[in-house]
C-alpha cells in the first residue's frame, strides 16, 4: 500500500467510514448486495474511502458504553461482538443471513449481525442480549420465554429473544398468533420451541404495555 | 435395605410438577456459555481444509505458503498424497492462526493437486447407482406366495424418505488447551463421560490427562457423540502451537456436509388383505444410503411386526456422501412412515377408514403394547375431531383447497442408561448433586433437581445439580431416550442413601430409631409423630464438620423398577393442501404418547411438541439435495436446507397418557418416541387430501403438484 494511500486510510479513521469507499475497496458493487437501506446509507456518507484489508481501530457503541477494538474491515459485528468483545449471546449458527441467532438491535431496528460489518455500525446504537436486562433483572422477553418454556437447547433463544423485543417495541398492541407469527418469521429453532415462543411473545406483550419494562 | 421406589403419585411433592427448567433465566439472558462462546486467554482460531470433489485422489499438497503467513501457528495435513477422498468436505488439513480470519486466509493457499474419480451420490433411482448396490438377501416368513394368492385385495405402493442431516444449531466442535500432560477439552457433545477417553485413544494419551468440561449443548440429535477428527487435529494444534488454547466450530456448510446425516430409506412395499382391512401378508424391496457404508433397512413392518407371510429385499447402497450418524430414533421415522403409508393406501383402495384400518391389524402388534395402542387410537381420534374431519381418501369437496387427516404410529424403548450420582448434604444444609451427565436442553437438570428435592423433602431451589465435567461420578452418552431413566434413578438411589447416613446422625436427637425417621417439608420428622421433628438445617448441624457424600447408580440390568422401557405413540395430522399452488399447511398435529411416570409434564410436553415440530420439517421441507453431476450438496446452508418457522406448524396438541398403569412402570425415556411418527401421518393426510399418493417426502409444492398431474394424466 502506498504512503499516498495510508494517508488518505488513517483521515478516513479520523472522520468515520464509508460503505462505499470499502465496497469500491473490495470490488464489490453496491448492487450486488442489493439492500435498500445499504444504498441509503452509503449515499449518506462521503464517498471515495480505502479500508483494509489489514486490521483498523473501530469504536462500537454496545448496549450504551463505547468499546475500542481493532478488526479487519470484513469482520461481521456479530463475530467482533462474539471474538473480540466476549459478547456471546448471539450466536453464529447460519453465517448468512437466514436463521437469526445472532439476532441485535441496531438504532432501534433488528438486525442479522452476521450480515452486517462492524465497521458499518459505528456510531450507532448496538444492542445486544446482554444489554437488555436491567439492574440485573431480566427483561421481561427473556422471563415469559421461561415462563412458557419457550427454549430447550437454547441455541437460538437469545436471537428469538432480541427478534422479539425489537418486534414488541415496534408493536406494542400485538395481540394475536398471526401477529407473532409474522414477527417472528425471521428466526429458526431445531428443537421446536415455538409453540412456547408464540405463547411467550403474547405474554410478553402484556407484561411491557403493563409498563413493567421501560 | 432402603426403600428405593418412586412415592405413590397421589403423595408426591416434586414430582409430577410443572416446574420451570432451572437453567432457562441463564439461557434467555444470554448468560448461558456455551462452548462455542468460550474465549480463552491467548486463544487461536483454527479452520479446515476439505474435499471440493466427492471422490478424488490427493494427488499432492502443498502447505509452505500458508505455514508462512503472519499469524498461522501451526499446519497439520491429514490426507496427505496418495489419500482417496470419499465425499465432498472430508477432512484434508487444519490451521491454527491468530484470528479466524488468518486461519480462513491460510486455508485458501494450501495447494492442493486432485485426481477426480467418478462418483455416485444418488440413490432414490436404484438403476443409476451402478455398482454400489448391495443386496442384503432376501428374508421370508411364513408363505407370502400362498398369502398373496388368496388374498381378497393386494395394495402396492413405492415409498421415499430422503437423507435428512441433524443441523444442530451449535455446530460440531470445541476449544482444547493441551499443555504439558494436562488436555482441557471444552467439547460440544451428548457425551461428556466418555468422549475424554475418545479422544485420549486418538491422540495416545491415557485417559487421565483428558479433563472434559461442558455446561450447555446447542443440539445434538444423535451427532455428537465421538471426539472427531477435528477434535483430535484441535489438540494437535494446540500442542503444536505451545499450548495455546484453539478453538474450532465447522461452519455451517461443513456441518451439514459431515457432521452427521439420517439415512435415507425407499421402498416398493405390496400388502395381502382381507376385505375388512385385515393384512395378511407383506412384501417388500427397500434400498437406503447414509454414505459409503451404505445404509441398513429400517425395521419393517413397523410395529406391526407379526404380519404373517412376509418376504423382504433390502439394498445398501454406497454413494460418495458425508457418513451417517445415528438421527434421533435411528431408522424408525423411515419404517413408521413406510409401513403406514402401505397401510393408509391399503385402507384407502378398501375404502375404509385407517382408524378402523389401524385398529383391525393391532393383533399383529406386540402384545404388550397392544392396549396401549388401542386407547391411543381412540384418544387421538377424539383430540383430532376424526369422526368429523375424515373423509374417504380424495373426497374432500369442491374448491382448490382440500382437507385431509392422516396416522403414524410410534415404539421405542427409553431404558435408563448407565449412570452414577453423587449426593452431598453439607452441615449447612446445602445439597449438592453431581453427574458426569449432560443436558440436551431435554431438562435433564430440572428432573434431576426435582427428584433429589422430592427425596430429601426440600424445595427444588435448595438443590444444586452439577452436570457437564467428568470429574463427576459417570454416566452414559445421551442418546436412544435413555438419560431420564438412568439419571432420575441413579439421583433417587443416591438422594436415599445420602438421606439414610442422615437419619443414623440425627436419630439419637429425636429419640428415635434411624428407619422410624423420614424427610417432609423441610424437616426431618417421626413417622406418625411430625411434632417430633428437627428442621433440615437443624438436622444437617449435627453432621459436625463432616458432609455426607454418597453415591446412587442406575445398573440397567437391575433398574430396581424405577425405570423400564417400551412405550407406543400415536400422531394424527390434520392438513389442507392448495392443489393450484401444491402448498401443504398444517392446521393440526395430536400426538398422544406413553412414557411411563413423568417426573416434569411441562418439559416433557416440549420434547412432544418439538418432534411433531421437527417431524413437520421433515414431511414438508427437509431434505439434503445432492447434485448427480457436481457429486455436492446444492444445500448446505439454512436457506435451502429448509427448517419449519414459527408460522409453519399449525396447533399442536399433545397427550403424554398419563394413568396410574402407565406411572407404575416408572420412567421411559421421551425425546426420541414422538419424532417418529409424524412424517407419516402428515404424508397420509395430504394422500387423503388430494386423492392420491405423493410417493415421497418432503411434500414440497412441486412433489405434490406432480403427483396430481399424474392423476390427472
Amino acid at each position: 500500500m502506498s504512503k499516498h494511500h495510508d494517508e488518505r486510510e488513517e483521515k478516513a479513521l479520523r472522520s468515520g467510514f464509508s460503505r462505499r469507499g470499502f465496497l469500491k475497496g473490495v470490488s464489490v458493487t453496491s448492487g450486488a448486495l442489493g439492500s435498500a437501506i445499504l444504498e441509503e446509507d452509503a449515499q449518506a456518507q462521503t464517498a471515495g474511502r480505502l479500508f483494509g484489508p489489514s486490521a483498523v481501530p473501530i469504536t462500537l457503541n454496545i448496549n450504551g458504553a463505547d468499546q475500542k477494538l481493532t478488526v479487519e474491515p470484513r469482520v461481521t459485528l456479530l463475530d467482533a461482538c462474539r471474538n473480540h468483545l466476549d459478547l456471546t449471546g448471539a450466536k453464529r449458527v447460519c453465517d448468512r443471513g437466514t436463521c437469526g441467532a445472532c439476532t441485535m438491535i441496531v438504532n432501534g431496528k433488528v438486525v442479522y449481525s452476521c450480515t452486517v460489518l462492524a465497521i458499518d455500525v459505528q456510531g450507532k446504537k448496538i444492542q445486544t442480549i446482554e444489554g437488555i436486562s436491567q439492574a440485573g433483572k431480566p427483561h421481561p422477553v427473556s422471563v415469559a420465554f421461561v415462563n412458557n418454556d419457550a427454549q430447550q437447547c437454547g441455541y437460538c433463544t437469545p436471537g428469538f429473544v432480541m427478534a422479539a423485543k425489537g418486534f414488541l417495541d415496534r408493536n406494542p398492541n400485538v395481540t394475536t398468533l398471526e401477529q407473532v407469527e409474522k414477527g417472528l418469521g425471521g428466526n429458526l429453532c431445531r428443537c421446536g420451541t415455538y409453540v412456547g415462543v408464540r405463547k411467550a411473545v403474547l405474554e410478553a406483550a402484556k407484561a411491557m404495555k403493563g409498563g413493567r419494562n421501560a | 435395605m432402603p426403600n428405593y421406589s418412586w412415592p405413590p403419585m397421589e403423595s408426591r411433592k416434586q414430582i409430577g410438577k410443572r416446574y420451570r427448567r432451572v437453567d432457562g433465566i441463564e439461557k434467555a439472558t444470554g448468560r448461558a456459555k456455551y462452548n462455542s462462546d468460550l474465549n480463552k486467554p491467548g486463544m487461536l482460531f483454527a479452520a479446515m481444509l476439505t474435499s471440493p470433489y466427492a471422490h478424488a485422489k490427493v494427488r499432492s499438497i502443498d502447505t509452505s505458503q500458508a505455514e508462512k503467513m503472519p499469524g498461522v501457528t501451526a499446519v497439520r495435513v491429514v490426507a496427505p498424497a496418495g489419500t482417496e477422498l470419499q465425499w465432498v468436505s472430508q477432512e484434508i488439513a487444519f490451521v491454527s492462526a491468530t484470528s479466524e480470519e488468518v486461519a480462513r486466509d491460510a486455508v485458501r493457499a494450501i495447494k492442493v493437486d486432485y485426481e477426480v474419480l467418478p462418483h455416485v451420490v444418488r440413490e432414490e433411482d436404484l438403476s443409476k447407482v451402478a455398482d454400489r448396490a448391495k443386496p442384503a438377501g432376501e428374508q421370508v416368513t411364513g408363505d407370502p406366495d400362498k398369502a398373496f394368492r388368496e388374498a381378497e385385495v393386494i395394495s402396492e405402493g413405492m415409498y421415499g424418505i430422503p437423507v435428512l442431516t441433524h443441523c444442530c444449531l451449535e455446530p460440531h466442535g470445541q476449544v482444547v488447551e493441551w499443555k504439558g500432560d494436562q488436555i482441557n477439552y471444552w467439547p460440544s457433545t451428548q457425551n461428556v463421560t466418555n468422549i475424554g477417553p475418545d479422544l485420549a485413544k486418538n491422540l495416545g494419551v491415557p485417559a487421565t490427562q483428558v479433563k472434559v468440561h461442558m455446561d450447555h449443548i446447542g443440539g445434538g440429535f444423535g451427532s455428537k457423540f465421538p471426539a472427531d477428527r477435528w477434535g483430535v487435529e484441535c489438540a494437535n494444534l494446540s500442542k503444536a502451537s505451545g499450548g495455546r488454547p484453539v478453538k474450532l466450530f465447522l461452519d455451517r456448510a461443513t456441518e451439514l456436509n459431515i457432521a452427521g446425516n439420517r439415512p435415507s430409506a425407499f421402498a416398493k412395499i405390496r400388502l395381502a388383505a382381507k376385505k375388512d382391512g385385515t393384512i395378511i401378508g407383506w412384501e417388500s424391496s427397500s434400498w437406503a444410503t447414509g454414505g459409503m457404508s451404505g445404509g441398513g433397512m429400517p425395521p419393517i413392518p413397523y410395529v406391526f411386526v407379526n404380519i404373517p407371510n412376509r418376504r423382504m429385499n433390502h439394498t445398501a447402497v454406497m454413494t460418495n456422501c458425508g457418513p451417517l450418524r445415528a438421527w434421533r430414533a435411528p431408522n424408525h421415522p423411515q419404517a413408521s412412515f413406510l409401513t403406514c403409508s402401505a397401510i393408509e393406501d391399503l385402507a384407502a383402495k378398501l375404502g375404509l377408514d385407517p382408524m378402523e384400518v389401524f385398529a383391525k391389524n393391532m393383533q399383529w402388534v406386540a402384545e404388550a403394547r397392544r392396549d396401549s395402542y388401542l386407547a391411543q387410537l381412540k384418544k387421538a381420534a377424539e383430540m383430532s375431531e376424526w369422526s368429523k374431519r375424515w373423509h374417504r381418501r380424495g373426497d374432500s369437496g369442491p374448491g382448490p383447497i382440500k382437507r385431509g387427516m392422516g396416522i403414524g404410529i410410534c415404539t421405542w424403548g427409553g431404558l435408563g442408561h448407565a449412570s452414577n450420582c453423587r449426593v452431598t448434604i453439607h452441615p449447612d444444609g446445602s445439597v449438592i448433586v453431581e453427574l458426569g451427565s449432560q443436558d440436551l436442553g431435554t431438562g435433564t437438570r430440572t428432573v434431576i433437581a426435582q427428584v433429589v428435592a422430592e427425596t430429601l423433602g426440600l424445595p427444588l431451589e435448595s438443590i444444586k445439580v452439577n452436570l457437564g465435567d467428568n470429574s463427576y461420578p459417570p454416566s452414559n452418552p445421551s442418546g436412544g431416550s435413555t438419560t431420564v431413566g438412568g439419571v432420575s434413578s441413579s439421583s433417587r438411589i443416591a438422594a436415599v442413601n445420602a438421606l439414610e447416613k442422615l437419619f443414623e446422625k440425627v436419630a439419637p436427637a429425636l429419640g428415635a430409631q434411624p428407619d422410624q425417621l423420614e424427610a417432609v417439608d423441610g424437616k426431618i420428622q417421626v413417622k406418625g409423630n411430625p411434632s417430633k421433628n428437627l428442621l433440615w438445617g437443624a438436622a444437617c448441624k449435627k453432621l459436625g464438620v463432616q458432609s455426607i457424600s454418597e453415591m446412587g447408580t442406575n445398573d440397567p440390568r437391575n433398574p430396581r423398577g424405577l425405570n423400564t422401557q417400551g412405550v407406543a405413540g400415536i400422531q394424527v395430522a390434520d392438513v389442507s393442501v392448495d392443489t393450484e399452488t401444491g402448498v401443504v399447511t398444517m392446521n393440526r398435529m395430536v400426538a398422544v404418547q406413553d412414557c411411563g411416570l413423568v417426573i416434569n409434564p411441562r418439559l416433557a410436553e416440549s420434547q412432544v411438541y418439538g418432534a411433531c415440530i421437527m417431524s413437520i420439517c421433515g414431511a414438508l421441507m427437509e431434505e439434503r439435495i445432492m447434485d448427480a453431476k457436481t457429486g455436492r450438496v446444492l444445500n448446505p446452508d439454512m436457506e435451502f436446507y429448509k427448517l419449519a418457522g414459527i408460522g409453519d406448524i399449525g396447533e399442536i396438541l399433545v397427550d403424554l397418557h398419563i394413568t396410574p398403569e402407565n406411572d407404575k412402570r416408572g420412567v421411559i425415556g421421551l425425546g426420541e418416541p414422538p419424532t417418529v411418527g409424524g412424517i407419516a401421518a402428515i404424508a397420509n393426510a395430504v394422500a387423503n387430501a388430494i386423492g392420491v399418493r405423493v410417493p415421497t417426502v418432503p411434500l414440497t409444492p412441486n412433489r405434490v403438484l406432480a403427483a396430481l398431474q399424474e392423476r390427472r394424466a
